[in-house]
């Protein structure tokens, strides 16, 4: 059987992201080998559930690339639901927003991800922005009750705000794979890991550089985040966009550009999503990916940035 | 065969669970071990008892039963498989005048025989919306007549967001079961004193949700 341009390209990231993660692996191993017993083997700790936990992401995104785009939509369904779930729990809500609810989970998540399938830009563009926007609150004030009126706006806002980041945003990384560029065939799912990976990688480094470099914190009451991180990171981005070119359909300099963008975007997000989690009093969304806390924190970066990207790719890149 | 049954309907009960809630045990007290204990609950929806029964481990699960109404679980046959074969239900009448023995030695009866215990205190479900109804004497009792076992208080979170009284179907939130420190009743404590300190002690679970 001959071998694609699409599968050697998927097939060479495969064995790159593996490389990379039997190397974290090695490092926390011997880290924790050598600092056993001591304190510092607390965040080594930590480091080894991450790394694990990034090991059944790769093993999982590797599932979903195998059956092809529909186990990439169905897999980010999935992500969608355990985040809206995360985030719905935390929101105000009374009785008389069951049914409001129930549409966001049952009708509203579910109907997103079919029209993600399809490829109908102007169906999934419009889904959560327009129409739940406008018939999730009238099914909170329809099903009323008592004291229905409590807090009303604080409860169909926050309804609405969970559903646009838990799953309108989160869909724009699938649908990614159902942008038609000319000349770059079926690699699209190429994007998402380029997506992924610029923003994850810039955080890494955001991380490293603030703890050595940091000063000026950009929101402190929320974050630790700093100017000079930021900007390492934004730096370590952009050198990675131009390494990685050839996953893309962008010239060098356009992939450097977007990789600060889809950067950029995504520390933006991180700060909003913890000044969320500040307000509500917790530390992390969930405990469901060992380490990381919930699909929130792990996506949250990338949920923000993903519309950006999915937009500005299909405006200069589309067919 | 019956037996067979009831565990397979137990381990779809608690994937069910597992699914929907993603619910989680927060033992901030008290260590999951097997060890005789009482545990009390807040108890605002049907779904409860699944709960608790869900996020215990599997060896403790086994030698827990739960005191359930009687005039609940045994209307119809499902519901009577359920409670007495899944659960193991410690079946109490709620109504006074159909009892044909004592509520309170039955349950005490269970611990005799080693079991530990789920205990629903406020008597029925909570439709206030005070985060609990007044307990009923049952837990005081109890506690007097078996001083040894501890009393742990569990708060069950979120359930009456997951299915209000009188809705069918569920909302996929999270779920945490937190279980509080034990209490014992004092020697020189009086029924009143003894339940409002039970009941401070599961207020004290609540998680904090910033301002809401």
């Amino acid at each position: 059987m001959e071998m694609t341009q699409t599968s050697s390209d998927l097939l060479f990231l495969f064995a790159a992201c593996c490389g990379l993660l039997i190397i974290a692996t090695l490092i926390g191993e011997v880290l924790q080998a050598r600092l056993h017993k001591t304190k510092a083997n607390l965040t080594v700790e930590t480091y080894l559930t991450r790394v694990h936990s990034w090991w059944g992401m790769v093993f999982l995104f590797s599932m979903a690339l195998l059956i092809g785009p529909v186990g990439i939509i169905l897999l980010f369904a999935f992500c969608s639901l355990a985040a809206l779930r995360e985030f719905l729990t935390l929101t105000t809500k009374t009785n008389a927003d069951h049914w409001s609810l129930i549409a966001s989970f049952y009708l509203a998540l579910p109907l997103q991800y079919v029209f993600i399938w399809w490829g109908e830009v102007g169906l999934f563009s419009i889904l959560i922005p327009v129409y739940a926007f406008l018939f999730l609150p009238i099914l909170s004030v329809l099903r009323g009750g008592d004291g229905a009126d409590k807090n009303f706006l604080a409860r169909i806002s926050e309804t609405q705000w969970g559903l646009m980041i838990c799953v309108f945003c989160a869909s724009h990384i699938p649908a990614l794979v159902t942008l038609d560029i000319p000349e770059y065939g079926d690699r699209a799912p190429l994007l998402i890991a380029y997506l992924v990976f610029v923003i994850q990688m810039g955080d890494l480094m955001e991380y490293f550089a603030g703890r050595n470099l940091g000063k000026r914190k950009v929101a402190p009451a929320v974050s630790p985040k700093t100017r000079e991180g930021i900007a390492c990171g934004a730096a370590f981005a952009a050198g990675l966009g131009l390494l990685l070119t050839w996953m893309t359909p962008f010239s060098p300099l356009a992939s450097m550009a977007m990789a600060v963008v889809a950067y950029l975007v995504g520390v933006g997000g991180s700060l909003v999503l913890a000044a969320i989690k500040s307000d509500r009093g917790i530390k992390n969304w969930g405990h469901l990916i060992p380490g990381q806390g919930g699909f929130v924190d792990q996506l949250d970066s990338v949920v923000f940035a993903a519309p950006v990207f999915f937009h500005v790719t299909r405006y200069f890149y589309g067919g | 065969m019956r037996r067979f049954a009831a565990s397979i309907v137990g381990q779809l009960l608690i994937f069910v669970g597992q699914f929907i809630t993603a619910a989680r045990a927060d033992w901030r007290g008290i260590e999951p071990i097997a060890r005789q204990r009482i545990y009390y609950a807040n108890h605002s929806s049907n779904a409860d008892l699944p709960l608790i029964w869900t996020v215990l481990p599997a060896a403790i699960r086994r030698n827990t039963r739960a005191v359930a109404a009687a005039d609940y679980w045994l209307k119809n046959k499902l519901r009577a498989f359920i409670g007495r074969d899944v659960f193991h239900g410690v079946l109490i009448d709620r109504r006074a005048e159909h009892r044909t023995d004592d509520p309170i030695a039955k349950i005490v009866e269970a611990l005799d025989e080693g079991s530990s215990i789920i205990i629903f205190p406020e008597g029925g479900r909570n439709r206030s919306d005070d985060p609990l109804m007044p307990f009923k004497a049952g837990l005081y009792n109890l506690a007097q007549q078996r001083p040894e076992v501890d009393l742990v208080p569990c708060w069950i979170d979120n359930i009456s967001h997951i299915m209000p009284t009188g809705e069918v179907i569920p909302v996929p939130l999270a779920c945490t079961v937190t279980f509080g420190a034990p209490l014992h009743v004092q020697p020189s404590e009086d029924k009143d004193a003894f339940l409002s300190r039970a009941s401070g002690a599961l207020l004290e679970l609540i998680p904090t949700r910033g301002n809401v």
